[in-house]
């Protein structure tokens, strides 16, 4: 494929049509083309009105804890200094783990949702509907339509009901109604079909929250906007505490939100390097990954053109991940772009890699992180022990790993 | 340029009563059983056929066609065999108009290009594609109505008089009206409303107009045709399969003798909002 030319800058998109490059679009049933014409030109409204963006930094701050921190993690660093140096190497990059686990809910899913829920209640919609993986964004919906008083219902896939189920009795307890799905193979993306169609028949009174950066424009540009403050962060608190930009950056990339928050305000400084880490399952040779841009291809699903796992047929395939947020057969259309156009690497990693990264880390800094934000830890394991001494890594820690020690526990033989 | 749904079409104007659209899933449960299900329509008394393209996520659809795809994607069923069978129909009927309907993916993978010709060889003479909406129109729908294929569109109550132009635009051979918001196999909404809502969409087009979404037995088809150009029945058409298939999927009677029965009740039922129409 053609690789599209090299733009003056990789921070302008997506187009009036929703577009990146060829990616993202608005491929939805005519029902729904009128509300996302209209969430739209809400979004248009409000994304530069200084009384919003004055509403959602103040619960930013004082409802989710923000900013969250920039943590020099001297553990690890020392840690993989110790192995460069047994490969005879000498070297090892300062790594910084940007704290989203820190977050309130406990991983960055907040972000969106407060930035979401301004823009339902500006819209004066009365419900909220959210598909959920692993259960963080069904979480952090449910908390902030308790927080606005709004009835909320989360879709979630059979599947992942059974296997996070700590996440499910969170969400009734915040009073929202999980709805198990169990069309299809009762994973995330069943769910967000289920969503959909929700939408599609309560279209006056409701308000999807999707909870990445994919689906129709303009809910890749709106999450990625409400997720960038990761990285409006990380590039300050960098300056500030090294005095310079970071040499590379790693997220882990399901439908992408945390990355693209991350990566985003860097995407211009063309000296960092990007790295998206996607869930290499149990290797690309077979089907059980989610590595959809390093072996899926170019196709539509949910609203937007993006790299998909699917068979020759056009069929979509479905993924496995250890980590049920990175368990998604597609990416963010944006993502799909900046992997055409060079400016982002995209790597898989393994499930057991991303295991052994979630062990380190509990064992080196006290931190248990999200099984999700392990894969992006992993990759650092990787290259960090090649770099200087002098060169920094900024890993975005997305969320806390509590939810993922009943998985941890039965991969690792234990009863908990 | 007239296609078959162009002629079809003007015919039953001629004679005065709607047309019975009948959708039934191409592959379900298996590609042979599936063809003398086709074959069995027209002579069963419908008048266009809506083939429907089996896709792993059908996000418009309700449990009914979404069972119907997943059955027939497990008994093999691909794009490519889709566009077989109606050619195998096509070689012994030249009439009946065939509507392929679906969602884009497996036609964006399959090529655009390569789609049209193909389709164009196997007889296809309409397109609806429920995943393209008129802001994605350069997509298909204008190298479709560039290839001679119709590119039928779904108007739905969300569809205002402003933005109907805009769907309108580059429709051909019928409009089809979605009668609710919602999937499909829901609950028939307020005839009152749908007919009002045909009333104005014609009021934009001269283009036949069908109604959808909710249809499933004569009488309703009745009503619904006293006001309408076309009657579209799908869900029903295929809970007709999946009730004489057992919990394994083995037929326990002819799922075409099965379709036939019903198929005949609601040609009955559109010829009669000719008789009720003419009053």
């Amino acid at each position: 494929m053609d690789k599209p030319a090299i733009p003056n800058s990789f921070r302008t998109g997506p187009d009036e049509q929703g577009m990146f490059g060829i990616f993202g679009g608005r491929f939805v049933a005519e029902t729904l083309m009128p509300l996302i014409l209209d969430l739209e030109r809400h979004w248009n409204e409000v994304k530069n009105d200084p009384d919003f963006k004055a509403e959602l930094t103040d619960l930013s701050t004082h409802y989710a804890g923000r900013p969250s921190k920039l943590y020099f993690a001297e553990g690890l660093t020392r840690h993989l200094r110790e192995v460069s140096s047994a490969k005879g190497r000498g070297g090892g990059a300062k790594v910084y783990f940007k704290r989203e686990d820190l977050n309130h809910t406990g991983s960055h899913k907040i972000n969106n949702c407060l930035g979401q829920i301004l823009l339902a209640k500006r819209m004066g919609k009365k419900r909220i509907i959210a598909e959920t993986g692993a259960g963080q964004h069904g979480v952090a919906a449910a908390t902030v339509a308790a927080r606005f008083g709004f009835p909320c219902v989360v879709y979630m896939g059979a599947t992942d009901v059974a296997r996070q189920s700590p996440n499910v009795f969170r969400m009734k307890l915040l009073g929202a109604e999980v709805r198990p799905v169990t069309a299809g193979h009762g994973t995330l993306k069943d769910a967000m079909n289920e969503a959909l169609r929700d939408w599609v028949t309560n279209v006056e009174d409701t308000y999807y929250l999707i909870g990445t950066a994919a689906g129709p424009h303009p809910y890749p540009e709106l999450v990625r906007d409400f997720q960038s403050v990761i990285g409006t962060e990380a590039r300050a608190q960098i300056l500030e505490q090294e005095g310079r930009l970071p040499d590379t950056i790693i997220a882990c990339v399901g439908g992408g939100s945390n990355a693209i928050g991350l990566f985003h305000p860097f995407l211009d400084d063309r000296q960092v390097r990007i790295i998206g880490i996607e869930a290499g399952g149990r290797g690309l040779d077979g089907v059980e990954h989610c590595a959809s841009m390093n072996a899926g291809a170019p196709g539509v699903l949910h609203g937007n053109r993006t790299y998909l796992l699917q068979n020759a047929d056009g069929q979509i395939m479905d993924g496995h991940s250890i980590s049920a947020g990175l368990d998604y057969p597609g990416v963010g259309p944006e993502h799909s772009w900046l992997r055409d156009s060079g400016r982002v690497e995209y790597v898989p990693i393994l499930d057991d890699e991303a295991l052994e990264a979630f062990k380190l880390t509990t064992r080196v800094e006290g931190i248990i992180p999200a099984l999700e934000s392990a894969h992006a830890i992993a990759h650092a394991v990787k290259i960090v022990p090649d770099m200087d001494k002098d060169q920094i890594v900024i890993v975005n820690l997305s969320g806390r790993g509590d939810k993922d020690v009943h998985t941890v526990a039965s991969m690792l033989g234990m009863e908990i | 340029m007239t296609t078959r749904i162009d002629r079809r079409m003007a015919k039953l104007k001629s004679e005065g009563r709607p047309a019975l659209v009948t959708y039934f899933m191409s592959g379900d449960p298996d590609y042979d059983t599936a063809l003398s299900i086709m074959k069995a329509l027209p002579k069963a008394g419908a008048d266009i056929i809506e083939m429907g393209m089996p896709f792993s996520d059908p996000m418009a659809d309700g449990p009914a066609i979404q069972a119907a795809g997943l059955r027939a994607l497990k008994g093999g069923q691909t794009l490519v065999k889709t566009l077989k069978m109606a050619s195998e129909f096509r070689a012994a009927d030249q009439e009946t108009p065939i509507v392929l309907m679906g969602y884009y993916n497996p036609i964006y993978i399959h090529g655009v290009d390569r789609f049209l010709s193909d389709a164009l060889a196997s007889g296809i003479d309409g397109l609806i594609v429920v995943d393209l909406p008129p802001e994605m129109d350069e997509e298909l729908c204008i190298p479709a109505l560039k290839a001679g294929i119709n590119f039928i569109r779904l108007a739905t109550p969300t569809t205002d008089d402003k933005r109907l132009p805009k769907v309108l635009q580059n429709t051909s051979g019928f409009v089809y009206y979605v009668s609710m918001t919602g999937i499909t196999g829901s609950a028939l909404a307020d005839t009152g409303k749908v007919a009002a809502a045909v009333k104005c969409i014609k009021g934009h087009t001269d283009l036949p107009v069908c109604v959808g979404f909710g249809v499933k037995t004569a009488e309703q088809a009745r009503v619904i045709g006293a006001n309408a150009d076309g009657v579209v029945v799908g869900t029903a058409i295929v809970n007709a399969v999946a009730n004489v298939l057992g919990p394994k999927g083995e037929k326990t009677a002819d799922p075409a003798e099965a379709v036939a029965t019903l198929v005949s009740g609601l040609a009955q039922g559109v010829r009669a909002a000719r008789l009720a129409a003419a009053e």
